[in-house]
């Protein structure tokens, strides 16, 4: 079947094949991802858990695990979102379903290439994008481009008047994706050197997740809470006010990832302030999503992609709180290099963007499929699961960072830091094992709502039918 | 695109794009570009050659295509003995560092001196380099110490690197070079940071690195998270390689607290000896161990002087 339609005529292919494909596949890295992740943190509580294997090393897995879950789960969900919520704010289909189904293909084969060589120790040495420049530009031209020219096509072909905020995010963050990711890997084209390639380094870091993961996660929100409340947008004006936050606060301050680093300073204060600035697209983006519940708030108890979506966008408060603060010179020297900027991530990466991308697939894969959720019961414990799982990663990394920072500052021995953060590595195996268990509930979940939902009437949306099971 | 707005809103994004880029691309780039490189950033790209992360000469990773750090206590070509000093020995076909090809890289002074005191220019990739670091009174560092510079043995002096590596033991040999692809590769940087902060580090970890440190290394490796201790001067803290070959081979070996993976497998198939490193026979006696039933460690087996993990403990050692 697949074979039909990667050769077949674009008009055969069924409406939203591509979206399911790539549904089904965020799901699939979710799992590996999270699978990785409680592995690498069993080996840091129990570190002779499978040992004398390079395969099976920390420094070999930990790498894997990241980009897993930022280019295989939180990308593809996107790419998933885009691909059903474009065309249906235009009026009109995805320009091409089959680009679609080829670059999911793409996607799938070269991040399986890539992951596999970075298992074995082929990397650049460079945080997040660790690929060797090969690898980068396999992304760039299977990977980002046909997304993004698919999205674009989508909107120029669309059959309404305006662009609705959660398209202008689409379309901004995939131009924005390609010139990151060619930009931040020059290190590796060209071969610089130094403070150069290491301010690159986080140059990139920061704006893969400022100006992809950020607002794409964001314009997910804007588009899921309108359409299953049924409440319009609360403003529209506060929506371009965070995007246009977004693109000039958020693409600025990079080197506040290096502020014990000797870059220049002026570039250390101009990315610190910059970076407090970040909290006017939060508060923007908070408020509305919120305002936009008014008298709908019943549906967060009744209603699983409400849920998962305002959970994602109350947990932008306190990820935007650490974010705009951490960063000044008055917080950042006691937590730098600490649990605390791995909590940070996983609030950002975990907590934030996960729950608002799980929202998009569970509602794009029922509305695709037109078939109602197989299990509300397995779907909660889904939710809960992860929120439980996640909280507890979060808060015993946070409290390890603290330790870690107060260790640093006070100079003490740096195996006593290790005994103290002992029960809360323990902690933080738990929690990532919990989300891991989560993902393989939502997998079969999802499986068999493909298989045994029941099927939505024409004309009706997913939400409105009743939970069966 | 029909609506006004949209042409506008497009010119709007484009140029706000444009300006954050110049403002965290361009003008940082004008700084970093007029770094001076420094003895220790000197010593960093010598020691670790052209690139220690992916390049097409060594695709796995396998430490190929890297120089050697030499003591030298004889002169290569009396053999008379002398004051001992580092020459960085890059074996014929060896890529040669960054600084060699792209001289803008040393920085004003540097280049100069390097180029026409040092005569780094007529090193050739095909027929092998012995670089040397040495000081000109002529010019200062920011310091007002003289300011330290790149010069080409081969040229200057006529040292070839078959001369030096012959009149070098093999304990005066450092693998520090390929040591560092081991330690890009085994991802010791996960934990491990390369960088004492500003702020609190200076007692335990030593001086944080300076503006010039980092001139032509690639990949800088100095991390962003730690689980262990840094390791920018762990070489002047300990020292000693026995140490390091127990903790490696088995890090609660000597610190029973250490959350540090084994890395016994870079010891490879054999042992010093060439006889077979027989690890299953080793990890069931360290288990009895660890279980009270007797009372020693098993012996830790003496690596072989090519293995991986003499390059790594090179590395490590190096870092002073």
């Amino acid at each position: 079947m697949i074979l039909k339609y990667l050769f077949g005529k674009n008009e055969a292919i069924p409406v939203g094949s591509a979206a399911i494909f790539f549904g089904f596949s965020s799901i699939m890295w979710f799992v590996i991802g999270t699978g990785l992740g409680s592995f690498n943190a069993a080996k840091l509580a129990f570190p002779d858990f499978v040992t004398g294997t390079e395969m099976f090393a920390f420094g070999h897995m930990r790498q894997v695990h990241v980009l897993a879950v930022i280019f295989g789960w939180i990308s593809m969900a996107f790419a998933m979102a885009m691909m059903y919520i474009t065309p249906i704010l235009g009026n009109t289909r995805l320009w091409s379903e089959k680009l679609g189904l080829w670059n999911c293909m793409m996607w799938n084969i070269s991040l399986l290439l890539g992951l596999s060589l970075l298992w074995m120790g082929v990397t650049s040495g460079r945080e997040y994008s660790d690929f060797p420049w090969p690898l980068d530009l396999a992304v760039a031209a299977f990977i980002t481009i046909p997304l993004a020219v698919n999205v674009w096509m989508t909107i120029i072909k669309r059959r309404t008047q305006g662009i609705y905020t959660t398209n202008w995010f689409f379309a901004a963050a995939t131009f924005m994706l390609i010139i990151v990711f060619l930009v931040g890997n020059l290190p590796e084209y060209f071969h610089l050197t130094g403070l150069t390639e290491a301010y690159m380094t986080w140059w990139f870091a920061h704006n893969v997740l400022g100006l992809w993961i950020t607002p794409v996660a964001a314009a997910i929100a804007y588009y899921v809470i309108p359409k299953v409340t049924g409440n319009p947008l609360y403003s529209h004006r506060i929506g371009h006010l965070h995007f246009w936050s977004i693109v000039v606060f958020y693409s600025t301050p990079a080197a506040h990832h290096l502020m014990s680093a000797p870059l220049p300073e002026w570039l250390k204060s101009f990315a610190s302030v910059e970076g407090v600035l970040i909290l006017v697209p939060a508060i923007a983006f908070v408020s509305n999503i919120l305002l936009t519940m008014q008298g709908k708030w019943n549906m967060f108890v009744e209603n699983l992609e409400v849920r998962f979506t305002v959970v994602g966008v109350l947990l932008a408060i306190p990820l935007n709180m650490q974010g705009g603060f951490q960063q000044t010179r008055s917080i950042n020297w006691y937590i730098h290099g600490t649990g605390w900027m791995v909590a940070h991530a996983h609030l950002a990466l975990l907590g934030f963007s996960t729950f608002l991308e799980a929202a998009a697939v569970y509602l794009g894969l029922q509305t695709l499929m037109k078939r109602k959720l197989y299990s509300l019961t397995l779907g909660n414990l889904h939710f809960w699961l992860l929120l439980i799982g996640f909280s507890t990663y979060w808060i015993s990394m946070t409290i390890a960072g603290l330790i870690q920072g107060a260790g640093k500052i006070y100079e003490v021995p740096y195996i006593d830091v290790v005994i103290a953060e002992h029960p809360y590595m323990i902690a933080r195996w738990l929690g990532g094992t919990m989300v891991f268990s989560s993902t393989l509930i939502w997998l079969y979940n999802m499986w068999m709502t493909a298989r045994e939902g029941t099927v939505i009437p024409a004309g009706r949306m997913p939400h409105e039918l009743a939970y069966e099971r | 695109m029909n609506f006004r707005e949209y042409r506008i809103g497009s010119r709007m994004f484009g140029a706000a794009f444009a300006i954050s880029m110049s403002i965290t691309l361009l003008f940082p780039s004008f700084d970093l570009a007029a770094s001076v490189v420094s003895e220790v950033g000197l010593d960093k790209q010598l020691t670790s050659g052209w690139d220690s992360g992916w390049q097409l000469s060594d695709p796995l990773l396998n430490g190929l295509n890297k120089p050697l750090k030499v003591l030298l206590r004889k002169d290569p070509k009396s053999g008379a003995p002398m004051e001992p000093v580092y020459a960085y020995v890059y074996p014929a076909g060896t890529t040669l560092p960054n600084g060699v090809n792209h001289t803008a890289n040393l920085g004003h002074g540097v280049e100069e001196l390097s180029v026409k005191e040092g005569r780094i220019k007529e090193a050739r990739k095909e027929d092998g380099v012995v670089f040397l670091i040495k000081k000109s009174d002529k010019l200062l560092n920011f310091e007002d110490k003289p300011l330290a510079y790149m010069e080409n043995a081969t040229a200057t002096k006529g040292w070839t690197p078959s001369e030096v590596l012959k009149q070098a033991a093999d304990s005066d040999i450092l693998h520090a070079g390929s040591g560092k692809t081991m330690f890009v590769r085994e991802g010791c940087w996960w934990c491990h940071t390369l960088l004492p902060e500003q702020t609190q580090d200076w007692q335990v970890f030593g001086a944080p690195p300076m503006l010039g440190d980092f001139n032509g290394e690639s990949p800088t490796a100095f991390g962003s998270d730690r689980k262990g201790p840094d390791l920018l001067h762990v070489g002047s803290r300990n020292a000693s390689r026995e140490w390091m070959m127990l903790h490696f081979f088995n890090p609660r070996l000597v610190q029973p607290h250490s959350i540090m993976p084994r890395f016994d497998y870079l010891w490879g198939e054999v042992d010093a000896d060439g006889k077979k490193i027989d690890f299953k026979k080793w990890r069931s006696e360290y288990d009895e161990y660890r279980e009270g039933k007797i009372t020693t460690p098993p012996d830790v087996p003496m690596y072989a002087k090519d293995s991986e993990i003499r390059n790594l403990i090179d590395f490590v050692i190096n870092l002073k």
